[in-house]
Order: C-alpha cells, then sequence, then structure tokens
C-alpha cells in the first residue's frame, strides 16, 4: 500500500512533465509564426499610437516631442491666421461619409444577399455547392480589378450611359462616377459576397419543420419569413453586416477609383496625410480612431453572439 | 405520422394555389437570379473588351487580340508581373511553412494557457482594417530604412507573408483537426522516430490543406493593393499598384487584358483549391 502511495506523486509528477512538455513544444511551432506576426502586423500598431502623440516634421515625418495637436485635429481646426479653434469641417464630413457610406453598404448587401442565400440554401444539396461556388469566385478575385469593372461601367462613356442613350431613355450621360452613389454601387458588389457566405452559413441548417409548422397554424409567407427564418438565420445576418461593414469602413481602393479624390472616405484621408498632406501624427490618430470603431463593432458582435448562444441554452 | 399528415396538408394547399412550396418566399429567386446577374455582368463586360479592336472601353470595333500584345511588350507591365509573380511565391512559400507550423501547434492537443491568444494574434490581420496595417508597416519600414539602409524586396516579401499567415493557416487547421492521433500513435509503436512519422505519415496525410492554404495566400498576395501601395518604394510597382497608377491617366483595352489574365490566373488557382478541399469530404 505504501509503495502505490509513493508510486501516485511520481506517475502525477511524470504525466505533469511530459504535459509541460507537450505545451513547450506547441509553443515553439506557433513562435516562428507569431514572431513575424508581431513584427509585421501586431508590433507597428503600437508605433501608430506613439506617432499620433508627436509633433509633426517640417516636411515629413514627425519631431520627437510629446504633442496633443494630432489628436485634436482629428475633429477641430486652428485658423493659421488668427489662431481661433473651430471643427474641422472637412474631417467631419469624411468621417460621417465614411460611417453612413459603410453602414448603407451593409443595408444594400444585405437587401440583395438574404435572398441570394436563401436562394442557395433551398437548392438540392447536390447544385447547392456550384451556387456557392459562383458567389465565391468574385470574392478571390481582385478587389481593384472588380471595382475597375464597375467604373467602365458607370462612367460617362460607359455602359449603362451609352445603353440608356440608345434606348433614347436620356439625352446625354447621366455622371454617376465621383460621387457617393458610384462609391456605395461599387462597394455593394464588391463586399456582397461576405455578405452571403455567413447568411448561407446559418441558413443551410434551417429546420424547415418549423416553417411548415407556421404555415400549419396559417401565417403568410411574409410572416413565415419575418417570424421563423429571419430569427434563425440572425446570427448570419450579423456575422455578415460585420463582415461588411468593417471593410467598407476602412475602404480605400474603391472610394479611391469611384470617388476619383473628390468623394473622400476615412481611407483615403489617412493616405493624404502619408503623400500631400505630410502630417504623419495626424494620418496615425485618423488610423487609431478607425481602428477603435472597428474595434467597437467587433465587441458589439462577439456580445450579440453571447447573448444569442445563452438564449438558445 | 403527423409529419405526413402535414405534407399532405401541404400538398393540399398546393391545390388552391398554383406550386406551393414550403421552402419559396415570394420574389427571392428573382432577386437572387438578378444579384447572380449583377455580379457577373461588370467581371464579363471587363473581359469581352479586352478584346476590342479598338482605343474605347464601352465602342466595340470587332474582336482583336492586339491590346494582350501591346501589354505583353510593355516593359512597365513586364516587370510588374514579374515582381508581382515572385513577390506572391515566397511569400506563399513563408506564410505557409510558418502556417503550418503554427498550425500543428495549436491542433490535436488539450487547451493550454494562451491558446486563445495565440488564434488572436494568427487572425489578427483579418480584423484590422488593412490601410491601419499599411500605415503601421510605413511608419515602421521608414524608422528600419533610415536606421540599417537597407533597401529592396525584403519589406514587401515580410510584410505579405504576415497578412497571408491566417489564410494559409484556416485550410492547414482545417484538415489537421480532421485527423486523429490513431496512425502516428501507430507509427510510435513501430519504433519510428519523431521526425520519421511526420515526414512519414503526418506530412502525407496534411499535404492537401497545406497546397489548398499555399494556393489562398498565393491568390491574396498577388491581389493585394493597400498594403503593397504603402510599404513599396520607388520603382517596386506590382501589378495591382501599377493598375491603380494607370487609373489616372487615359483608359484603353490594355488595362483591360491585364486584369483579365489576372482574373484568369486567380480563378485557376481558386478552381484548384475547390477542388482539393472538396477531395476530403
Amino acid at each position: 500500500m505504501a509503495s502505490v502511495a509513493l508510486d501516485n506523486p511520481e506517475a502525477r509528477d511524470a504525466i505533469e512533465r511530459e504535459r509541460r512538455r507537450e505545451v513547450q513544444r506547441k509553443w515553439l511551432l506557433c513562435a516562428p509564426a507569431l514572431f513575424v506576426l508581431f513584427c509585421a502586423a501586431s508590433g507597428p500598431l503600437l508605433i501608430v499610437l506613439v506617432y499620433s502623440f508627436l509633433e509633426a516634421g517640417e516636411y515629413t515625418g514627425v519631431v520627437w516631442r510629446f504633442s496633443g495637436e494630432a489628436w485634436t485635429n482629428v475633429v477641430l481646426q486652428r485658423d493659421i491666421f488668427d489662431g481661433t479653434i473651430s471643427i474641422a469641417d472637412a474631417h467631419v464630413s469624411i468621417l460621417w461619409r465614411s460611417v453612413r457610406l459603410a453602414f448603407l453598404t451593409t443595408l444594400v448587401t444585405l437587401v440583395f444577399g438574404f435572398p441570394t442565400a436563401y436562394f442557395i440554401a433551398t437548392r438540392p444539396p447536390s447544385s447547392r455547392n456550384i451556387w456557392l461556388f459562383l458567389i465565391t469566385i468574385p470574392f478571390w478575385t481582385n478587389l481593384l480589378i472588380r471595382t475597375f469593372a464597375i467604373l467602365e461601367l458607370i462612367r460617362n462613356e460607359g455602359f449603362v450611359n451609352t445603353g440608356l442613350m440608345a434606348l433614347g431613355l436620356i439625352d446625354e450621360p447621366i455622371q454617376m462616377l465621383y460621387s457617393d452613389f458610384a462609391i456605395l454601387v461599387g462597394m455593394a458588389y464588391v463586399y456582397l459576397p461576405l455578405m452571403v457566405l455567413p447568411l448561407y452559413a446559418s441558413m443551410e441548417r434551417l429546420d424547415f419543420r418549423l416553417v411548415e409548422a407556421a404555415y400549419d397554424l396559417y401565417a403568410t409567407p411574409f410572416r413565415v419569413l419575418r417570424r421563423v427564418i429571419v430569427p434563425l438565420a440572425k446570427p448570419g445576418i450579423v456575422a455578415g453586416s460585420i463582415l461588411v461593414f468593417i471593410p467598407a469602413l476602412g475602404a480605400f481602393v474603391t472610394p479611391r477609383v469611384l470617388g476619383g479624390g473628390k468623394k473622400m472616405m476615412l481611407g483615403n484621408l489617412i493616405e493624404l496625410q502619408y503623400g500631400a498632406g505630410r502630417n504623419w501624427p495626424l494620418g496615425a490618430a485618423l488610423s487609431i480612431t478607425l481602428l477603435a470603431i472597428v474595434m467597437v463593432a467587433l465587441i458589439v458582435y462577439v456580445r450579440t453572439v453571447q447573448r444569442g448562444e445563452e438564449a438558445r441554452t | 405520422m403527423s409529419v405526413q399528415t402535414a405534407g399532405g396538408a401541404a400538398t393540399g394547399r398546393a391545390g388552391k394555389r398554383s406550386s406551393f412550396s414550403l421552402r419559396r418566399q415570394p420574389g427571392f429567386t428573382t432577386i437572387a437570379i438578378i444579384c447572380f446577374l449583377l455580379l457577373y455582368a461588370p467581371i464579363i463586360t471587363l473581359v469581352v473588351y479586352s478584346f476590342n479592336a479598338g482605343k474605347h472601353i464601352s465602342i466595340w470595333e470587332g474582336f482583336s487580340l492586339q491590346w494582350y500584345v501591346s501589354a505583353w511588350h510593355n516593359e512597365a507591365v513586364q516587370d510588374a508581373a514579374l515582381r508581382s509573380l515572385i513577390l506572391a511565391s515566397l511569400a506563399s512559400f513563408f506564410s505557409t511553412l510558418l502556417a503550418t507550423m503554427a498550425a500543428l501547434g495549436t491542433t490535436r492537443t488539450r487547451p493550454f494557457r494562451g491558446l486563445t491568444a495565440i488564434y488572436a494574434m494568427i487572425n489578427q490581420p483579418l480584423m484590422v482594417p488593412e490601410i491601419v496595417t499599411a500605415v503601421a508597416l510605413l511608419i515602421l519600414f521608414a524608422i528600419i530604412k533610415v536606421a540599417t539602409g537597407i533597401q529592396g524586396m525584403v519589406y514587401l516579401v515580410v510584410a505579405h507573408t504576415a497578412f497571408c499567415i491566417p489564410f494559409a493557416y484556416l485550410p492547414i487547421r482545417a484538415r489537421l483537426e480532421g485527423m486523429d492521433l490513431t496512425l502516428e500513435r501507430a507509427a510510435a509503436d513501430l519504433y519510428a522516430t519523431p521526425w520519421m512519422t511526420f515526414r512519414r505519415v503526418t506530412l502525407p496525410l496534411l499535404w492537401p490543406g497545406i497546397l489548398a492554404g499555399a494556393m489562398l495566400a498565393f491568390v491574396i498576395s498577388l491581389d493585394d493593393v493597400v498594403i503593397t501601395e504603402f510599404v513599396k518604394s520607388a520603382g517596386q510597382e506590382t501589378l495591382p499598384t501599377y493598375m491603380l497608377g494607370q487609373l489616372r491617366r487615359i483608359i484603353t483595352p490594355e488595362i483591360n487584358a491585364i486584369s483579365t489574365a489576372l482574373l484568369a490566373i486567380s480563378m485557376l488557382i481558386v478552381s484548384l483549391f475547390f477542388l482539393i478541399s472538396r477531395k476530403r469530404a
């Protein structure tokens, strides 16, 4: 009996040691990837944070002196002549446009994406993969090229305008390019797959016995949609909305190509600070602002998912 | 039994309404079809006009391959295309290597402390807007360039490797999670060394996942605009940044031809990816 009692702690120690060695091995395997990610993805974000509190250099870069100027400049501006401080209309309107367009893009992709995802989810299993593949293909092709395809369609000499003129519906081209509308169309187009895929994932396993029960209780198709299908697809709606909202808010290529520098979004304003604007700390402060909005959106998402899981259990 | 009765009720109603189906929502099929058409119409138009004989991108003047020929002979395009391919190959190789190790490190184990942090770190490039990462890298690399004087492609390779890691990681991890440790244990029972077990058992089984990961990483690197635009030095154009620069000028179908070529490469690789991941099922 005594020997068993003596054996047990030893055995436990050996197991514990082996377990610790395994964890060590796992960490070692992850180390190189974590190192590269720290150097070229997470770490640099800290530098951006530091830079947002520095003074702008005269021509480019920064002066290593603490300053809150960049953060004030995000929404305020100082008059160069008399030094009075007022709201920076340009920045506020760009911020507002970014949030509004990102929100509208989410809405448009949802309106088009929901029926499309439902359509795919209700196909026979054999053909579902083909429809899904058709949605995925544009997602993996170059975003710039897809934006460029929209540019070709809606420019003054583009297909849409020449088509409408040939039909005699309009006499002269409608100026669609370089407007908020153009950016909205472009973003809805390029981000649509990001909405459809999570929606499909949540509808794929939809229990149609519930739909059947609703019909048996004399629900109209619209009521079935509103009271049965939409609530069941809610996780997909939330996930898709987040997946579209985040890249739309930080969009750079689409507003640059379709807004043509006239209609800027936050991403373009940030770029300006590293190009013609030459105000690195302001660019850093704007980047952190963008990151903060994205983080809030992500936290809201995680909370919603958790609440959904709690409600189900 | 009850299911059958309910089915009977549904068929009964089908008699009154023409073609009633449980799964149908009015108008949804129409919207879905419109959606698919809208998704492909712009791309198809772009491809069609790359074969235009005239120099307009919206007036059709007959079939011709002249824009492909002119793009092929354009030295700036050749240079950018070569750089894009080299960069995508290097980034895909390194990110897949790192992602494979990380996937082996995070699967088939009991959860240990820090695992969630590792996941968060690996997925971080997917969460942070590209423009923010681009600005961050611009600042970091500017500091390093001043301090060390090192120039060249190395910055682009490091930046691309980092944001390709999560894309390479996902299919490899998915593959590993579907593999249990039975075969590895059997190999160990037969006195195989850990390295031999890895090379002769784990790696061959994991290979489709690795290949899929490498393909995704390649496509993601090939398509990147934002981070490349900020990180590149003068004269380091890739195909996407070259195209972005060209958009300020008068656009000729040469851009369509380049786009079509890039589209073809991406679609080919993605189709292969789907075939490989389907084999698993």
